[in-house]
């Protein structure tokens, strides 16, 4: 049950006296504290965390869930970032006693099964990918990115070069630039051509003895292949350079075409987008790397290695960029890819591939009469639709989005990439049923329709949801990141110097 | 084979194939060169079904040792504690794991509430101002308070000490490289960070003094002394500590500490292998703005109704770009979620009665291996739940025999300190039962007895 | 349309100059540049005491969604600064050309002066940019 009434803080419905823990009694004799410690490091002024009943608590993460939508909520079209299906039974066996309560540091011997995971892993995304080897260290795509491009300038600077200029074009993730700056490295952005591909004129000009490498999306962001992917290979080679494949993307080309047959030396995944995460709210995720052979006495250590019949954990990589996170990687992530990997088999992948663009493509060809289409081309797994017909009548691509919470979908990823004009990215998935996919032709198609004759429901859309458009400026000048008792708040207020509301304390 | 996750039906794909006037879905990569495409099958395994699944993973699962059967006196970084059912049920729940990062705010109440309240009780437990949404793990956060410290200011250096965990400082290492900054470490004395050392190594290009609370060898660090010789030099004082200590222990916002980073783990979240696990950042009002990471705020609608929204974004690298100073662009979000269900359930009362056990039950260890006389206890600092203890073996060995007696034992040392060969650091949680402190003693009382 | 004030001087990066002495000058952003940033939400400024160089960045101003670097339009020592923006950026957005003022400069190169552009100009190169 959703209501538009404001939802309790876990903090207003605390009441001193109730609690949702159960703790056995000590067993052992007792001493006390100040026995242990001197005085002063005690803690003098509790933690004000919350004190609740279990149902109290239960019902306060309900409540919230209700005001959330996730994919089994609806459908859920977020160009880039494959907000396809969260398998169920992933869930489950990451619970598994034998995998949820192993310790990072327990000996190798007892945790064979959980490194055989790791090692098969290994191996087939590095067969998926057409790489050498794979490092599942990574965190997250942007942590793929960082440590990548850190293996990178390690192979240069073990030839004696010193390159420092990373390549992207401007439909790039923000990550790349990004990551490129926090790995002590400069970008150069290049621009695209007409066609939506990598200006050739302009790589050309850019490359040279100082270039790192050039980071390439591909599908690119705008969901369209890059047609001219060996040239492009070629030309950053030519110059001494790496090429790096963000593997945002990796929907569109299982078992049809591999990065490292594109000529790329270095990619990283998002296992939370192609390989069924979940995205959790915004993670965790994970982001393994691959690269080829040149490239493999620099990943990260440990990684997971076999002897005989033996699973065990490597640290003896001595040209080793060293370690980008602690232990071996999002283990409960990389194990609930590594089952999705399994219920799918190389049959499995390759129609999830195929289907995610046919999906794209059909979604992409019924709306092109109503959204203006600038790549007019085959996509891949996602497209972009600009909203500047429907900017002409006074309604922006931000407000076709909040429309379409009314009609009960997540909106597609808008105003990037940054090249487009009023830009929606829309990635449908796989996992979607064709009827899903044309209720929602329906509801862009209703929207387009409504921009024409009744502009006004679109502007001032949401309508249905439990709240209206926030006031996302006055949160960013006048920040409030944390809740405070209204007494407390007061006397921060005061100490502030501003005009406290007196008549607010009861 | 069937594929339960693919709802496309031969007809689907006619229909839509014929409304794009293409004869197969091979027509729609046109537009990858013939000598690119992948040619074969991928050798990968084929497809399983379900409950070929389950066989399998239940097979391999049970080549593991884990704490369902054995006592567990491993930690270092990784502890297993009470997990209150609650979170397993609250994290199930798939609008909160199907969902992505909240950039709809009218449709992601839920989330970005269950973060404003998660950023609220970590300020809360380390007495600080504000705190962010979760970073990927407490070492990756130690690092990156480092490289705020540095900000990209030539010739300026961190220190950390020898007692921070030894992968917290190797992390930090391969990003001073990337970025440019010098780090240097500081001994300890007696098990603690040795602060005549460090008054003589801080100077006006430190950046950041960076220490771990309690450190990693259990040890509770003397914050007050160590906060005045940070800030002689406006040094920033960055502490690592455990949430879960801070529920019987001094806070560091108490002690005017600028930067608190630590692991959530102790709370709600599983071991698994050691990740995911959950980082948390939180920082003084004054660092508000070059705080990393996604940070959620309160704001109202336009009925002036409370709400919640991503804020403070211009600081994250999808808007910095190529001036972002972190690339960090997700949050651990659910196991943000697991760790507020767990200190929701555990409460102001509930931390502190789990903090205090940890210390009960640590003590009561200390005092039985104290009796022992082949075995050593080395440090006398005071300690939470972890400490060192020096074997009459290598630690590998002494582990080995402890686990015929369903018990995994401490932290080889030896590994990251060459001069604490034979030195195990254990862990004793509130989870640990007396009957079991007492097999570990008997345990190591053997290790090296004819029988 | 936006506004200008006669008699400054303005910069292509669109920041308003008023001279207020022959060695000081106080700097903000203009109405135009205020319009396209939206609604300004933090202003990051240099520290009395600084050295800003002309066409080098001095500090940034940020809205929900978009970061920009402000460049210095004069060299010279920083003065004087409008603290009054660190609690209420919007002023810039009301008030750009004398409550949104942002620096004082102690200049060290007048000639740089005679390199912006007058109101008129600028009015123009705001139509043609």
């Amino acid at each position: 049950m959703q209501t538009n009434k404001e939802k309790e803080l876990i903090f207003e419905m605390s009441k001193p006296g109730r609690v949702a823990y159960s703790l056995p009694e000590s067993d052992v004799p007792e001493v006390e504290l100040d026995a242990v410690f001197p005085a002063q490091y005690l803690r003098k002024q509790p933690a004000e965390l919350p004190e609740v009943s279990e149902l109290d608590l239960m019902r306060h993460y309900t409540g919230l869930s209700n005001r959330n939508h996730g994919i089994d909520s609806g459908f859920y079209p977020l160009g880039s970032c494959t907000m396809k299906y969260n398998p169920k039974i992933n869930e489950d066996v990451v619970r598994y006693p034998g995998f949820a309560k192993i310790h990072p540091y327990q000996a190798e011997e007892t945790m064979q099964g959980a490194l055989r995971v790791l090692y098969d892993l290994q191996a087939e995304l590095s067969e998926i990918t057409g790489m050498d080897a794979v490092s599942l260290q990574p965190a997250a795509g942007a942590q793929g990115e960082w440590a990548a491009l850190m293996m990178i300038r390690a192979y240069h600077e073990s030839r004696g070069e010193k390159r420092t200029k990373v390549i992207v074009p401007d439909t790039a993730h923000g990550t790349n630039p990004a990551s490129a700056a926090v790995a002590g490295l400069e970008t150069v952005t290049i621009s695209s051509d007409e066609q939506g591909n990598v200006n050739l004129e302009e790589l050309r000009k850019v490359v040279g003895a100082d270039t790192a490498a050039l980071m390439l999306t591909n599908p690119s962001t705008l969901g369209l292949f890059e047609e001219s992917i060996q040239e492009i290979a070629e030309i950053v080679h030519e110059a001494g350079g790496l090429l790096y494949y963000d593997g945002a993307n990796a929907n569109a080309i299982m078992g049809i075409a591999r990065p490292g047959d594109m000529g790329f030396d270095v990619v990283h995944l998002n296992l939370h987008k192609t390989f069924t995460g979940p995205h959790g709210g915004g993670g965790p995720g994970a982001g393994p790397i691959g690269c080829k052979k040149e490239l493999v006495p620099f990943l990260p250590r440990p990684q997971v290695v076999k002897e005989g019949d033996t699973y065990r954990l490597d640290y003896d990589i001595p040209q080793s960029i060293g370690r980008v996170k602690a232990f071996y990687g999002n283990f409960g992530i990389l194990l609930r890819s590594f089952v999705y990997i399994r219920a799918n088999g190389p049959e499995g992948l390759l129609r999830v591939s195929q289907e995610a663009v046919l999906n794209a493509n059909y979604m992409m060809r019924k709306l092109a009469p109503y959204y203006d289409l600038p790549y007019d081309r085959i996509c891949k797994h996602e497209f972009v639709l600009s909203g500047r017909k429907q900017k002409k009548l006074g309604v922006r691509t931000l407000d076709i989005a909040k429309r379409l919470l009314d009609f009960g979908y997540h909106p597609p990823t808008i105003y990037f990439p940054l090249i487009v004009d009023e830009c929606m990215m829309i990635e449908p998935t796989e996992t979607e049923s064709k009827e899903t996919l044309d209720q929602f032709i329906d509801a862009m198609i209703a929207i387009a329709k409504e921009v024409e004759e009744n502009p006004t429901i679109v502007q001032e859309a949401p309508h249905t949801t439990i709240v209206s458009r926030l006031d996302e400026v006055t949160a960013a000048r006048k920040p409030v990141l944390r809740y405070r008792k209204p007494a407390e708040e007061n006397a921060v207020r005061k100490a502030e110097g501003s005009q406290a509301n007196e008549g607010a304390l009861v | 084979m069937n594929y339960r996750y693919l709802p496309m039906t031969t007809e689907d794909k006619q229909e839509m194939l014929s409304f794009l006037g293409l004869s197969s879905v091979e027509e729609l990569f046109a537009d990858i060169p013939e000598a690119i495409r992948f040619q074969g099958s991928l050798q990968i395994p084929i497809a399983l079904s379900e409950p070929e699944t389950v066989r399998h993973f239940t097979k391999l699962a049970r080549q593991n040792v884990d704490s369902s059967e054995y006592a567990y006196f491993l930690g270092a970084g990784i502890y297993d504690h009470y997990i209150p059912s609650t979170v397993n049920h609250v994290i199930s729940r798939s609008e909160f794991y199907t969902a992505y990062t909240p950039y709809q705010p009218e449709i992601s109440q839920g989330e970005l509430q269950a973060i404003f309240e998660f950023q609220t009780m970590i300020c809360e437990l380390t007495g600080m101002e504000v705190a962010n949404s979760s970073m990927y793990d407490g070492p990756t956060a130690l690092a990156e308070a480092a490289n705020l410290a540095v900000g990209g200011v030539a010739g300026k250096n961190v220190i950390v000490s020898k007692a921070v965990h030894p992968e917290a400082r190797e992390i930090l290492g391969v990003n001073a490289k990337a970025q440019g900054y010098e780090v240097i470490e500081i001994g300890c004395k007696g098990g603690v960070t040795d602060l005549e050392a460090l008054e003589q190594a801080v100077n006006e290009q430190t950046a950041a003094v960076m220490v771990q609370y309690p450190n990693f060898f259990g040890a509770v660090e003397d914050l007050a002394s160590l906060e005045k010789i940070a800030h002689q030099h406006k040094s920033l004082f960055v502490v690592s500590a455990n949430p879960l200590a801070l529920g019987v222990l001094q806070p560091p916002g108490a002690y005017n500490a600028d930067i608190v980073v630590g692991e959530a783990q102790p709370f709600g979240i599983p071991m698994q292998l050691g990740g995911p696990s959950c980082g948390y950042f939180a920082v003084k009002e004054k660092l508000m703005r070059k705080i990393p990471g996604r940070i959620v705020g309160q704001t109202v609608d336009q009925e002036g109704r409370r709400g919640f929204v991503l804020t403070l974004q211009a600081r994250e690298q999808h808007i910095r770009r190529e001036k972002a100073t972190s690339n960090i662009c997700s949050n651990q979000a659910l196991n943000a979620l697991a760790a507020s269900v767990a200190m929701t359930a555990l409460g102001k009362r509930g931390v502190q009665e789990m903090a205090r056990l940890n210390v009960q039950k640590t003590q009561y260890a200390l005092r039985e291996l104290a009796k022992l006389d082949n075995c050593q206890l080395v440090y006398h600092s005071p300690v939470f739940n972890e400490f060192v203890l020096k074997v009459p073996k290598s630690v590998g060995e002494v582990n080995r025999e402890l686990l015929r007696k369903k018990i995994v034992g401490g932290y080889d040392l030896g590994r990251d300190y060459p001069e604490l060969a034979n030195h195990m650091l254990l862990a004793v949680t509130e989870a640990r039962t007396k009957e079991e402190i007492d097999a570990l003693v008997q345990g190591l009382g053997e290790i090296g007895r004819a029988n | 349309m936006s506004k200008v004030v006669k008699g400054w001087l303005y910069s292509r990066e669109h920041e308003w100059v008023e001279v207020l002495s022959e060695t000081r000058v106080r700097v903000g952003i203009t109405d135009f540049a205020q319009n396209q940033l939206g609604d300004l939400v933090f202003v990051e400024l240099p520290q009395v005491g600084a050295e800003v160089v002309a066409n080098q960045s001095m500090g940034s101003v940020e809205s929900v969604k978009a970061v920009s670097d402000l460049f210095s339009p004069v060299s010279g020592k920083v003065v004087e600064v409008n603290s009054e923006l660190e609690d209420s950026p919007e002023v810039i957005n009301s008030d750009a050309y004398s409550g949104g003022w942002m620096i004082v400069v102690e200049i060290s190169n007048p000639d740089e002066l005679s390199e912006l552009l007058s109101a008129e100009q600028y009015a123009d190169f705001v139509l043609e940019g």
